[in-house]
């Protein structure tokens, strides 16, 4: 059976530290880093990048679009 | 495998539509008028109409929704889009028009303008942003805020007695007969996101059809208002105005649920 | 025996509201001025003086509700800024046709159209040439002060009750954001209802009792009985222009150069010819207090010594029509300001000063 792997890429900037994403991860593959960015807030990043199987859950729900989402097929 | 196998171009399954333009939202972290901005220009992308759209920007937190979608768009006045877009609807009747409002806008000085585009069942499409308070303006008491609220002009809470009760106008509005799909949605998770992009989608198919007006209803948070993080606002939104705001279709097809 | 705060300018006037005894206050935010609605709530004036206030739907609403209120004597006040003003108009019209009393505050921001949020005065024209439609002018009053925000509203609603006319007071974002020290005035106490009915029952509906009725209406059918309406608004204007004046000259008695400027202008202006004597320049300033009346006669006698006069308003050029108007064409008149929500500096008017009208 077809197994899944998943990874995010953030916009570092366009992240405003809301933690709307963290929630809606299954997977809880989401932290938030102790750096901040440009604009003072501290952004989202894989924590646990093993765990992410690209379900898109954190990108539909962001306001603003940060997290571009990639999955792709890894056969056993 | 290495995440930079994973992260190519060819693996990606969701990223921005590019019918949001590159401008930083000026919404605050956590806010809903985010996430209803992209769905609504993730559902035009999709149908491909974006060439045969227009869109009309209210007065509130979204004036500026036309520095982001990436569409052509008409600021109205305050609480009149309704208006402005039935004169573009009647004159242009092959295209999609909708209006986005918040609950200033929408439910307190464009009451009539929503009422009255509603019962002529204009062809467009409503999209009323409920946050329960006046966002731009700095967090004053709004039609919709709840009981015992607290807002700037409701310092000590929402008192029903002087200030009337919250007003559920999907409701109001669904009673019209001009009214074809009214129905209330979220934003704030992804199975919210999703239901919520699919009853865009639904409104702007019935405008394809002619059948009339869709009111589609995103209860959101605001948490700078509300003076939460994004989190706390979600979960007080989830315990407080999900009661008074129940989600769901009330009106589909011409047929009141 | 009066009370020293340090006070934003919408909140001063605010305050300001309860303690002249108003009776209630109809609002709608709008930036820059939410802040009035949003002190007189926390405050709670019901239980201090049993003022209503109420947010209401829209600026017509609330207007019309000032129409309401004002229609039975009552002290009554509403504020708002340039559009929420424009959608205001109509009730305006009808409150200077029927001949109520009532106080309207417009904190002006950038326009047209939706504008900017930042300080104009480019609602000079709105506010004196009429504005809303017909035969009728306003009693204007424009502070230029945190304390002139809150001496003014007492002042105001003496002259509303005076005339049974509307006053406006038309100040600026700049105004309505600045703190400043203010002295607040003692509480006067709001009049019961047995003091208003004498006061005001014999024009007041406030309920037919051991009189012929009273109508408010702001409608007359027959063309006579509505040119009679218009000449006696007309006469109270003339009493307004020969008794409620007013105006500050400043350094004018010796000035070679007068700059005329009101408002948040007009302190800005001050400066400006304070730089102007440093440098040798002999620069005077007229700050009208009342746009309408406008001080025709004092700008007309300062026409005869003066070689020029600048008109520095933050808009396009609006008030330098009344000057033109006053000096009747004896001295070149410019116009000076900036716009868009930008405040000129002390400087530039000097420059503007020396290159219009030194030359």
């Amino acid at each position: 059976m077809a197994k899944v792997k998943g990874a995010i890429v953030v916009d570092t900037e366009a992240c405003k530290g809301c933690e709307v994403c963290i929630p809606v991860c299954g997977e809880d593959v989401i932290g938030m880093t102790a750096e901040v960015n440009r604009k003072g807030y501290h952004y989202a990043y894989m924590k646990n990048p093993e765990a992410c199987t690209g379900c898109t859950n954190c990108g539909i729900v962001c306001p603003d679009r940060a997290i571009s989402v990639y999955r792709v097929k890894v056969s056993d | 495998m290495d995440i930079q196998d994973i992260i190519k171009p060819e693996n990606q399954v969701f990223c921005k539509t590019k019918l949001m333009t590159d401008t930083t939202l000026s919404y605050c972290p956590g806010c809903g008028h985010g996430t209803a901005h992209n769905l609504t220009m993730e559902v035009i992308d999709e149908m491909g109409i974006v060439e045969d759209t227009i869109g009309v920007a209210p007065v509130g937190c979204s004036v500026l929704a036309y520095d982001f979608m990436n569409i052509d768009i008409t600021q109205a006045a305050h609480g009149r889009a309704p208006a402005v877009a039935t004169a573009i609807a009647r004159t242009w009747p092959d295209k999609y028009v909708f209006t986005y409002q918040g609950d200033g806008d929408l439910a307190a000085i464009g009451t009539a303008e929503t009422i009255h585009t509603c019962n002529r069942g204009e062809n467009i499409v409503i999209i009323f942003v409920n946050n329960g308070i006046y966002g731009m303006t700095g967090g004053q008491m709004a039609p919709t805020t709840l009981e015992g609220m607290m807002s700037s002009t409701s310092p000590y809470g929402r008192d029903i007695k002087t200030m009337g009760s919250p007003i559920k106008m999907t409701e109001l509005i669904a009673n019209l007969p001009g009214v074809y799909y009214a129905t209330r949605q979220s934003v704030h998770t992804h199975k919210h996101a999703r239901k919520a992009k699919k009853a865009i989608q639904k409104a702007f198919e019935n405008t394809r059809l002619k059948k009339g007006l869709s009111f589609v209803e995103i209860v959101s948070n605001c948490n700078s208002g509300w003076k939460m993080t994004p989190i706390e606002a979600n979960k007080w939104m989830e315990e407080h105005m999900f009661s008074y705001f129940p989600l769901g279709d009330i009106k589909v097809d011409g047929i009141l649920k | 025996m009066s009370e020293l705060k340090l006070m934003k300018g919408n909140e001063a006037l605010a305050e300001a509201a309860i303690r002249a005894g108003a009776d209630a206050y109809f609002g709608y935010p709008i930036t820059p001025q939410s802040e009035v609605i949003e002190y007189l709530m926390t405050e709670q004036p019901e239980k201090r003086t049993g003022m209503v206030v109420l947010q209401a739907e829209s600026e017509i609403a609330a207007i019309n509700m000032v129409y309401g209120a004002a229609s039975t004597g009552k002290k009554v006040m509403t504020s708002s800024s340039s559009p929420g003003i424009s959608l205001k108009l109509e009730g305006i019209s009808y409150l200077a046709g029927a001949e109520l009393p009532a106080v309207i505050v417009n904190v002006v921001r950038g326009g047209p159209g939706l504008g900017t949020i930042q300080p104009s005065q480019a609602d000079y024209f709105q506010s004196v040439k009429g504005g809303g439609h017909g035969d009728y002018k306003l009693y204007v009053l424009a502070p230029a002060s945190v304390q002139e925000m809150s001496d003014f509203v007492e002042d105001a609603f003496d002259i509303a009750f005076k005339y049974r006319a509307p006053v406006l007071i038309l100040s600026d974002g700049l105004i309505g954001q600045m703190m400043e020290k203010v002295n607040l005035k003692d509480q006067k106490p709001r009049l019961t209802d047995q003091e208003l009915i004498e006061k005001n029952g014999s024009w007041a509906t406030t309920g037919r009792k051991n009189r012929e009725r009273n109508i408010i209406t702001s409608l007359d059918l027959e063309s006579e009985k509505m040119e009679a309406r218009v000449h006696r608004l007309m006469k109270k204007y003339e009493q307004m222009e020969k008794e409620d004046l007013r105006y500050e000259k400043i350094l004018c008695d010796d000035a070679e150069y007068l700059i005329v400027a009101y408002g948040s202008s007009a302190r800005i202006s001050q400066k400006a010819v304070e730089l102007a004597r440093k440098k040798g320049i002999k620069a005077g300033l007229l700050r009208p207090i009342t746009l309408f009346p406008y001080p025709k006669q004092p700008l007309l006698e300062l026409a005869n010594q003066v070689k020029g006069i600048l008109s520095v308003e933050l808009n396009a050029g609006q008030m330098i029509e009344d000057v033109q108007l006053s000096v009747q064409f004896k001295v070149p008149v410019e116009h000076f300001g900036r716009t868009g929500g930008i405040i000129h500096t002390p400087e530039e008017v000097l420059e503007a000063l020396e290159q219009k009208i030194i030359k």
